[in-house]
């Protein structure tokens, strides 16, 4: 892995999005995600909706995909809790869904209260039936990305891109 | 002081359906959704079986990616209360296209009628206002539904209004279960062909 992997991922998910033709950005800010949203805002070509709770986005990117657009959610792996009711939707009505989870509680984590819905995420969502990719190599997260947007956006599944703390790295988190 | 609660849902849906052209309706879980069927499905309702909370996040998506038409949400008010964050989304994305209409009952209908809040004070059309919806208003009378009207239909948003409804049983009309089956007419209402490309 190249430090140019390490500090370009966002821009490549970006590009990854945009060459797929993503109009519709629901997110709960993460640190994480912090460089991916700036850069979704800056785009007047998209719309990029702050939520309360992950759950409005898992509802919003359904009624995304039946107004004939494509959209992805942004969030926390705690989010992931929020939205196992609304997955049932996505999973009877087969909407495509592309979710990109930024993991807490999960490698080398300080704060305990972060640790059992980290353990819990990969579980829960594979438990709605949302296909789980996992990437903890800085180099292989925007390949990963490609992958599960195919499988989403061409394949009409729901999928869940899940980038390691491992890869968000300790500067991610502070100024 | 409360007011007294006459309108028939059923009526209510139907008024505010009965000239829709290329309206698109998303009604929420429960009764809103079997109001809408008997008001006469349609392919440009989406009619939710369930995802209780999210019917007025389903809208907004559709609504940001069909600036061009005019979309209501028709959630119950135990949905609405569910989802009362998605007021604040709403408020802050301001849509001009998109339109809530609460059918309120103050009850759970499909659980046995409980108590939900808006019979104890909490004031929804209130809250959207205070979340920034640029009208909001509620609903007692036929004559303030026929005012309320173009504040659903036509005028710009995001709207809310609260029809208080009576809690008289009606039957049950049910439109198609297969959620998968329901996207696509919905897809194909819109884009024809085109939606399976």
């Amino acid at each position: 892995m190249s430090a140019n992997a390490a500090a370009e991922w966002p821009q490549g998910i970006y590009d990854t999005l945009m060459t797929a033709g993503v109009r519709q950005v629901a997110y709960v800010p993460d640190a994480g995600h912090a460089r991916l949203i700036d850069l979704c805002r800056a785009n007047p070509v998209i719309r990029s909706v702050a939520l309360t709770t992950e759950e409005e986005g898992v509802a919003m990117l359904a009624g995304t995909w039946l107004a004939g657009q494509r959209g992805v959610l942004l969030m926390q792996s705690s989010g992931v809790g929020n939205c196992i009711n609304m997955l049932g939707m996505i999973e009877e009505c087969r909407f495509p869904l592309l979710m990109l989870v930024t993991m807490r509680g999960e490698w080398g984590e300080f704060n305990p209260w972060q640790v059992p819905m980290g353990e819990a995420t990969a579980g829960v969502l594979e438990t709605c039936s949302v296909i789980v990719k996992k990437a903890d190599d800085p180099a292989r997260v925007v390949e990963t990305v490609q992958a599960g947007a195919r499988l989403a956006y061409d394949a009409y599944r729901s999928v869940a891109v899940l980038i390691s703390q491992r890869v968000l790295g300790t500067k991610s988190f502070v100024k | 002081m409360k007011r007294e609660i006459v309108l028939k849902r059923r009526e209510v849906v139907a008024r505010i359906l009965r000239d829709r052209a290329g309206l698109i309706v998303v009604p929420g879980l429960g009764a809103p959704t079997w109001d809408c069927t008997a008001a006469g499905d349609h392919p440009l309702t989406f009619p939710m079986w369930g995802g209780m909370g999210g019917t007025c996040m389903i809208a907004l998506g559709i609504a940001l990616g069909q600036p061009g038409r005019r979309v209501l949400a028709l959630p119950g008010d135990g949905d609405m209360l569910m989802g009362v964050g998605s007021l604040a989304t709403i408020g802050a994305e301001a849509p001009a296209n998109l339109a809530i209409g609460v059918i309120d009952n103050e009850r759970y209908g499909e659980t046995g009628m409980q108590h939900t809040h808006t019979g104890r004070g909490v004031d929804l059309p209130g809250m959207a206002a205070a979340a920034g919806f640029k009208r909001t208003a509620t609903v007692y009378t036929a004559a303030e539904l026929e005012a309320a009207l173009p504040l659903l239909l036509a005028e710009p948003g995001p709207v809310l209004v609260s029809i208080k409804v009576t809690t008289d049983p009606v039957p049950n009309v049910l439109p198609p279960r297969d959620g998968t089956w329901l996207k696509h007419r919905f897809r194909q209402a819109l884009f024809g062909d085109e939606a399976f490309k």
